[in-house]
């Protein structure tokens, strides 16, 4: 009965294929029925091994079963759903279709028993979430994918390496959790944290994720980053460079985004930045921080959804996405602006929102295994999401000034996909046992004591005092701020200018005068070996014979010596 | 016209002026409530009167600063890499143009 399942993933696949062909209200229904069908697929695999197979002389497990792959795979599924319904009447046919086809990806990657299968997934993912990047449509979307495209294919790179010297050297495909010891988990763990967005490579995210349509950008921020912090959880728990490795996602995401005058790149800064706390959880490794990751990742793909959802409509009815053009919108998209302040409320953790049930986790948990630096910055970070995200992102978008536009509010899919995410984040908080009960370990934590509704509320709200206070040093400029890209995007360039003037330099100076020597020997060889040249021409047998008799002679003579 | 546009309630230099006395007078509120719900600390300072308040007010003010100071050094026009890829090819060109004169 077992091996009759059908690989979740492959039924997201077969939805993603058959969204082009059909058309109409088909095309709605296999845009909906798909994920709910792996939702279904999803449940039904039971924990531990599910199917093995052969494949290129290795016994690869395509799908293994677990509360944590499970937990992973339905938010991937229900984010297909919702998001799917979000974007239906507006995205084009192909960037649902590669939505979808990425969406699988994830999903394998959530149930592959080996480090082949999550391979193959990871580099499906790849390829579909680049084509979603290049949906955006315009030259800046197509040059974005592209770089885009080639970190994620040197990631792949990477985590090959990784995983062939995990294989040679152990023999072993399995996933297990390790260590950082040696050159091959290095690589795997290198592999791995590019897909996070991980220093140094932090960058791709807020380059590529902005440039894609208003719908594709939806997609884009739950499934990449999310499906690398399962594969951290899987591989990699308790490995104590993740921790600062997430301490610092946290305050790039921040800095950066508070520099950030475009909407959805704020965003994109703070999916950096909510990462980074569960990369730091990971780092941490107890029962209780792996909860924390886990139930942060389900809670955050929800909420920064619903962000991206609110911010995509106001770019689809205005067309304008830089905070200093917006402003004032809230006077004629009441449902977007409060959807969107129920996302940022719930990014900030706010008490009664997913992000208060599920982040806090984290913070007890290096509570409880003594790291005070690490918990004073995680509560400082979490004043910094509240500053950066919290506020800023509704503040700017849709209070601050009278930016004059008057855009109708959401189309009724658009409205109806943001209400179920928003109803999501306050379900999560006011009632987050059913989602601690899938989480990998029990919990036994009380979030809603009055002294810490009391911390989260004086942290926040003060925070948000901050904010107002220092509002004049946070007016928006037409500006972007230089990242490590600038590394390969100007200065290799320039590098490559460089060579390529000494390369004429050089040119001139030693190839001009190799050239007339080139030619000399060319015209002399053609005088040697032309028509009329000494070795071109007739010559009479006689000669030939006396030449061949010295030739004789000579190798009889060469061979007795 | 501007003010015919901008009369929304809660655009009113009045309703801001109550909303933040209202923020003010929670914000006290907050603090005060400290006396009474006991906040529990882990590490010694966080047992300090109204920590998460001064910690949360001078965590972010410290980070805006400190974006501030990036800012200088990082901040470009938006139109940078197009300038840069713009410049490269302008620079490249005018650079074989050189070399073939000399």
């Amino acid at each position: 009965m077992i091996d009759t399942l059908l690989p979740p993933a492959l039924i997201l696949l077969a939805g993603a294929a058959l969204i082009g062909p059909v058309r109409g209200i088909m095309r709605d229904a296999v845009l909906l029925l798909a994920p709910v069908l792996t939702l279904w697929a999803i449940w039904q695999i039971p924990d531990g091994v599910v199917t093995t197979t052969q494949f290129l002389g290795y016994q690869i497990e395509p799908v293994e079963g677990g509360p944590l792959r499970r937990l992973f795979a339905t938010i991937f599924a229900v984010m297909a759903l919702v998001g799917g319904l979000f974007a239906m009447r507006q995205a084009r046919w192909y960037e649902l279709a590669a939505a979808h086809a990425y969406a699988a990806g994830a999903i394998g990657v959530c149930f592959a028993g080996d480090l082949i299968t999550l391979f193959l997934f990871w580099e499906l993912m790849a390829i579909f979430s680049t084509v979603v990047v290049w949906c955006g449509g315009t030259s800046a979307a197509r040059a974005a994918g592209i770089r885009y495209a080639i970190m994620h294919l040197l990631g792949g790179v990477i985590l090959k390496v990784g995983i062939e010297g995990v294989i040679v050297h152990t023999g072993s495909v399995d996933i297990q959790p390790m260590l950082a010891v040696n050159f091959d988990t290095w690589m795997i763990l290198i592999g791995i944290l590019i897909n996070t967005a991980a220093p140094p490579v932090s960058a791709w995210l807020a380059d590529a994720y902005p440039a894609s349509s208003p719908t594709g950008s939806v997609f884009l921020s739950a499934f990449t980053t999310k499906s690398a912090v399962l594969a951290l959880i899987l591989l990699f728990p308790g490995e104590g460079v993740l921790i600062w490795v997430g301490l610092y996602m946290v305050f790039y995401g921040i800095i950066y985004a508070l520099l950030e005058n475009d909407a959805r790149r704020i965003l994109a800064y703070s999916v950096i930045n909510q990462v980074g706390f569960m990369v730091c959880a990971i780092g941490i490794g107890t029962e209780m921080a792996l909860n924390g990751a886990a139930a942060h990742a389900f809670a955050h793909i929800i909420y920064k959804a619903l962000l991206f959802m609110s911010a995509g409509v106001v770019i689809y009815r205005t067309g304008m996405t830089r905070c200093s053009d917006l402003g004032g919108l809230f006077r004629t998209m009441p449902l977007t602006t409060i959807c969107g302040i129920i996302g940022a409320l719930a990014i900030s953790s706010f008490p009664l929102t997913s992000g208060y049930t599920t982040k806090t986790l984290i913070s007890v948990a290096a509570e409880q295994q003594g790291l005070a630096i690490v918990y004073f910055l995680l509560a400082a970070a979490s004043a910094g999401v509240f500053l950066h995200a919290g506020i800023k992102f509704p503040w700017f978008v849709f209070f601050q000034k009278d930016s004059g536009m008057r855009p109708k509010d959401a189309p009724w899919n658009m409205a109806l996909a943001m209400i179920i995410f928003a109803a999501a984040c306050i379900l999560i908080g006011v009632w987050p046992e059913p989602l601690w009960a899938l989480l990998p370990y029990e919990v036994a934590y009380e979030p809603y004591t009055a002294g810490k509704v009391l911390f989260y509320l004086q942290l926040l709200l003060f925070s948000g005092l901050a904010f107002f206070l220092l509002l004049p040093w946070m007016r928006r400029t037409l500006t972007i701020s230089l990242d490590t890209d600038w590394f390969w995007r100007v200065l290799a360039k320039r590098l490559v200018a460089l060579l390529s003037r000494a390369g004429t330099l050089i040119g001139k100076r030693v190839g001009q005068p190799m050239q007339e020597r080139a030619r000399r020997g060319q015209l002399w060889l053609g005088q040697q070996l032309g028509s009329s040249g000494t070795l071109g021409r007739t010559w009479q047998i006689g000669t030939t014979a006396l030449w061949i008799s010295v030739l004789l002679s000579l190798y009889v003579l060469l061979y007795y010596l | 016209m501007r003010e015919s546009q901008d009369d929304h309630w809660l655009t009113r230099p009045v309703t801001i002026r109550r909303l933040w006395i209202g923020f003010a007078l929670v914000l006290g509120a907050l603090v005060l409530a400290g006396l009474q719900i006991k906040v529990k600390g882990y590490f010694g300072i966080d047992d300090l009167f109204g920590f998460a308040a001064w910690f949360g007010f001078g965590s972010c003010v410290l980070m805006v600063l400190v974006a501030k100071a990036l800012g200088a050094l990082l901040k470009r026009s938006e139109s940078y890499y197009q300038e840069e890829a713009t410049g490269a090819s302008t620079e490249s060109a005018a650079t074989s143009t050189d070399s073939g004169e000399t």
